[in-house]
């Protein structure tokens, strides 16, 4: 028998290189062995990933993309269909975790300086990720066709008819239809079912192979590939394959746990996954009383809402809502410290960071909450530290006081 | 393969002339899928004009009919409020609606009425920020928004714009422009015609 497995396994090494590829990205790839706590989460993204594509492909079996039938064919799944209400509780819980998880694995980044060279386009690749899921988000939530779903849309989309020129024409371009229609839904379902995933797993696998062409950070921020023994294998290193494996099987399973809690016991999370105006059907003549984006879009939403109009024009707080994102591209070139962990840098970073964290929950809040003058003006110094921090990163390693980097990691 | 006697002048013109076509061919091949985003020939037929029956509007009441799949707004005003309109300039952005194209011409006054009907406002209930619904806010003095300089009108409660009774938006608000006033005609004394209007504009 094993004399059998092994013939077909040099059957198939003659012609795909299954046994090179294993050894490359699992048996053989070397990862630092001091990773801590902080280093599931890019294992956990991978696991979300499938479990809503596998939830979405299911939900898409029972659903309808129409004006007039999407809503009933969302309770239909959620009353009629065998287990449906566990696929889409799933899938909705997902979309959630999904965001939870990267939003700690760029935490992560940030704090052991996992986006300095060699890893920048690493980094970059990540970004994209980040935007593509916030596409996949915003087209996947006009779906059930709920009140928050249809004026939610009808916000963004008129994002871009503050663009000069030629907004109108784009917003209506991207609608279909002079208001967000049975057109606008149609089309969304066709880039949240394939464009925008078949995207997302493709800058997925741009990122994994980015990551084993460099070699994974760690918390110490210390290149292991410096420190070879005379087998030509990092000094710190340890086989991802079995060791970090068995280990992430850790991390899935207590994830997991916490996932199915929420999934079957708070699946709205008291509105913050599931808002209450989605309960009703979409109605293009009445606006919700208060609309606000998921939570995980909430900080940008606040953002957008601080920077006044300018000369009758709401494009400034458009394109501050999107350098918000896009600085984060620029994060590598920005920081200019030669020292990557968060354990070796001066106080001032330390104390930066902590604020920015800070911050983006404050801004988070924020954007949830109907606008006050106190909220306005909490959301402007929000706004400004935020891109604060990134012109920080650039000035203080000018007089940080940083302690040595050791040369070998700390256990 | 030998690369002696190979003209790298001439190789260079061929790939960047093969490159040029190929990318105004893609080019072209690209519009029918861009184009096939705008809306269809159903979408903008779907754009006919609607009449609306107003004799059972009284004076400070709104109704709203749906045009274009926009909620359109029929405000009758009363003497009150058609009295405190121009006294509102101070606070509005634009109280004249010359920064904006957001009225036919003939809605070019203080009042954005036609000028023999300055009673009933006709407004696509729009906000010109990011396209919510303003909720229709008549009570004089209201302390939320503002006491004693509100004199009615219509307030978005999702990023806070103000709108006065006529539809012209307050200074210091996210909403850039005044309301839009949609092409509308009297058909009777009781009938609006919202969408056409007889080719006055």
């Amino acid at each position: 028998m094993n004399g059998m497995m092994t013939q077909l396994l040099g059957w198939v090494d003659a012609r795909f290189p299954l046994t090179k590829m294993w050894k490359e990205h699992l048996s053989e790839y070397y990862a630092p062995k001091n990773f801590n706590f902080w280093y599931f989460f890019g294992s956990l993204a991978l696991l979300v990933l499938v479990i809503q594509i596998v939830s979405g492909i299911f939900l898409t079996m029972s659903y309808k993309p129409d004006g007039n039938l999407a809503f009933g064919s969302v309770e239909y799944i959620m009353r009629d269909v065998d287990w449906g209400w566990l696929i889409r509780y799933t899938h909705s819980t997902g979309a959630s975790a999904f965001f939870a998880v990267v939003y700690l694995h760029m935490f992560r980044g940030l704090m052991y300086g996992s986006y300095k060279a060699p890893r920048e386009l690493l980094w970059i690749f990540g970004c994209l990720i980040y935007l593509a899921l916030m596409a996949e988000a915003f087209f996947g939530y006009l779906l059930p066709w709920g009140q928050m779903s249809y004026w939610g849309a009808q916000v963004i989309v008129n994002l871009f008819s503050a663009v000069p020129f030629v907004g109108d024409e784009l917003s209506l371009w991207i609608r279909g239809d002079f208001v967000v229609s049975d057109a606008t839904l149609n089309r969304f379902f066709a880039f949240h079912v394939i464009a925008v995933p078949l995207v997302l797993i493709g800058l997925v696998v741009a990122h994994v192979i980015a990551l084993h062409e460099v070699g994974s950070n760690n918390p110490d921020g210390i290149e292991i590939k410096k420190n070879k023994g005379p087998d030509g294998k990092p000094l710190d290193g340890i086989p991802f394959h079995p060791y970090y494996t068995v280990k992430d099987i850790v991390g899935v399973v207590v994830f997991l746990m916490v996932f199915f809690a929420i999934v079957f016991f708070a699946p709205e999370m008291g509105g913050f996954f599931l808002e209450h105006p989605n309960f009703e059907p979409a109605n293009p003549l009445k606006t919700p009383l208060h609309i606000a984006p998921v939570w995980y879009f909430t900080p940008f939403y606040a953002i957008l809402r601080a920077v006044p109009s300018i000369a009758g024009s709401a494009f400034p707080g458009v394109m501050a809502m999107g350098a918000a994102v896009v600085i984060l591209f620029f994060l590598p070139w920005l920081d200019r410290s030669p020292v990557k962990s968060i354990r070796y840098r001066g106080l001032c970073f330390k104390v930066l960071l902590f604020l920015f964290v800070a911050d983006f929950i404050m801004l988070g809040y924020l954007g949830m909450k109907p606008t006050t003058d106190l909220y306005k003006l909490l959301a402007q110094i929000g706004t400004v530290y935020y891109f604060v921090f990134f012109a920080a990163l650039a000035i203080i390693p000018k007089f940080e006081k940083t302690k040595p980097v050791p040369e070998r990691v700390t256990e | 393969m030998s690369t002696e006697g190979v003209d790298k002048g001439r190789r260079r013109f061929l790939t960047a002339a093969t490159s040029v076509v190929g990318a105004v061919g893609a080019g072209y091949a690209i519009t029918p899928f861009v184009m096939s985003m705008m809306p269809s020939a159903r979408a903008q037929a779907a754009g006919a004009p609607v009449e609306a029956d107003v004799s059972k509007l009284e004076p400070g009441q709104m109704m709203t009919v749906e045009w274009r799949g926009k909620p359109v707004w029929i405000v009758r005003r009363t003497e009150q409020n058609l009295q405190d309109l121009p006294s509102l300039d101070e606070l509005l952005l634009d109280p004249t609606s010359d920064g904006s194209n957001q009225q036919p011409e003939y809605a070019k006054n203080p009042f954005r009425t036609r000028e023999d009907r300055k009673d009933y406002a006709v407004l696509v209930g729009i906000c010109t920020h990011l396209g919510c619904s303003p909720t229709y806010r008549p009570d004089i003095g209201a302390a939320d928004l503002g006491g004693a300089e509100w004199k009615g009108g219509f307030f978005c409660p999702c990023h806070g714009s103000k709108f006065d009774l006529a539809g012209r938006v307050f200074s210091g608000v996210p909403a850039p422009k005044n309301l839009e006033v949609p092409p509308y005609m009297f058909l009777s004394e009781t009938r609006i015609l919202v969408g056409d209007d007889g080719g006055a504009a």
